[in-house]
Parts: C-alpha cells; sequence; structure tokens
C-alpha cells in the first residue's frame, strides 16, 4: 500500500507541475481533470470517502465541464 | 452538438446518475456522502443532458424559473426546519430537544431532522450547478 501511495503522490506532483508549463489550454483542463482523480484515490486511501466522492464529482465532472465552456467561448492556446 | 453514439450514451447513463445522486442524498446520514456530494452528482446529470443534447433542449425541460424557485426553495426548508428548533427547544438546529423523531442508529428514518435538511442542501446544490452551466452557454449563443 506505501508502494501505490508513492506512485500516486509522485503522479499527482508530475500532474499539477505539467498544468502549469502546458501552453495548450484545453490540454491543462484535462491534466487538471487527472490531478483531480488521483486526488480522490489518494482521499479514499486516506479514509476519507466523503471528500473523495466530492473531489470526483466536482474536481473532475463540474470543474473540467466548466472550464470546457469557457474555453470554447474563449481561445485555446496562451498567449 | 449533434453525435448519435454521445446521444445514446448519455440517454443510458443519466438514469443511472440520477438514482444514484438521489441515493447519496437520501442516505447522507449513514453513509459517506450528503447534500452537497449528492447534488453536485444530480447537477452533473444535468449537465450532461445539457452537452448531449442541445442547451434550447435542456432549458425548455429545465427553465430558469423553475431553477429559481427550487434553488432558494432548498434553502428556505433548512431554514425554517431550523426554526422549528427555535419555537419547540432553546436554540436554531435543535435536533432531539426540538422533538423530532431520533430512531435507531442505522436506519433510514433516523437522526432527527438531518435527513430533511440533507435533501434541502442538495435540491439546493443541483439547480445552482445548472444554473451555472445554463448561464455560461447562453452567453454563447448572443454572439
Amino acid at each position: 500500500m506505501l508502494i501505490l501511495n508513492i506512485i500516486l503522490v509522485v503522479f499527482l506532483i508530475v500532474c499539477a507541475i505539467a498544468v502549469q508549463h502546458t501552453k495548450d489550454l484545453l490540454g491543462a483542463v484535462i491534466l487538471f481533470a487527472s490531478y483531480s482523480l488521483i486526488m480522490a484515490v489518494l482521499w479514499l486511501l486516506l479514509r476519507a470517502p466523503d471528500i473523495a466522492l466530492t473531489e470526483a464529482a466536482i474536481g473532475a465532472g463540474v470543474t473540467t465541464m466548466l472550464f470546457i465552456a469557457v474555453i470554447s467561448r474563449t481561445g485555446r492556446m496562451e498567449k | 452538438m449533434d453525435d448519435l453514439i454521445v446521444k445514446m450514451i448519455s440517454r443510458i447513463v443519466i438514469p443511472f446518475m440520477i438514482v444514484y445522486g438521489i441515493f447519496i442524498v437520501l442516505f447522507g446520514h449513514i453513509s459517506p456522502g450528503g447534500g452537497f456530494s449528492g447534488g453536485a452528482i444530480l447537477g452533473a446529470a444535468m449537465v450532461l443532458y445539457t452537452l448531449s443534447f442541445s442547451a434550447d433542449v435542456a432549458m425548455k425541460k429545465f427553465p430558469h424559473s423553475v431553477s429559481m424557485k427550487l434553488e432558494s426553495g432548498g434553502i428556505w426548508l433548512y431554514i425554517l426546519v431550523g426554526l422549528v428548533g427555535v419555537f419547540t427547544a432553546d436554540s436554531f438546529l435543535s435536533n432531539q430537544q426540538g422533538g423530532f423523531y431520533i430512531g435507531n442508529a442505522g436506519d433510514l428514518i433516523s437522526a432527527g431532522m438531518i435527513p430533511i435538511l440533507t435533501v434541502g442542501i442538495g435540491i439546493k446544490v443541483a439547480s445552482t450547478m445548472i444554473t451555472l452551466f445554463h448561464t455560461i452557454i447562453k452567453e454563447e449563443d448572443h454572439e
């Protein structure tokens, strides 16, 4: 279980840094959704299923949809 | 968006999402979840409907006047149930002293007022999420 935890945390940090370095905003939103999904699994491993449910519904679902709606209204590439 | 596969898949998936959201809202006091998580899942189901079918169809099915009433109705349910405690006991949201049925821990009908409050929060969060998404989508049509 410790190895799974370490892998997930490393993946989380890589996702967080990649979101900052991506110039393509749609790709950044998808990376952010995967960040939220990993965070939900981590909450589950930390025995907080309540927070995991909320994170999976809000972070991976609704936030991504709102960001994509905003991107479709503005522009895809970062200036 | 007008895609046959997306429409059929969402037509299959949306009822399960709604049932799961209602389950999380109703069992909020004895299992993980509660008003906010269940309401977010209910709202996400409606957002998926808006994305797969067009915004006009979704707005006809769930117009802004209905979501406005549901939004304020949820918070009014919370306030009125809380005010019952003021009149029957000594403080806002007092549960057992206010005369609510407590029951056995683990039953569906137990814990007094908490299931009612959870239902109120669920309605509020779901309609807020739908209103947010519909507002953003409607802005797009004006251009």
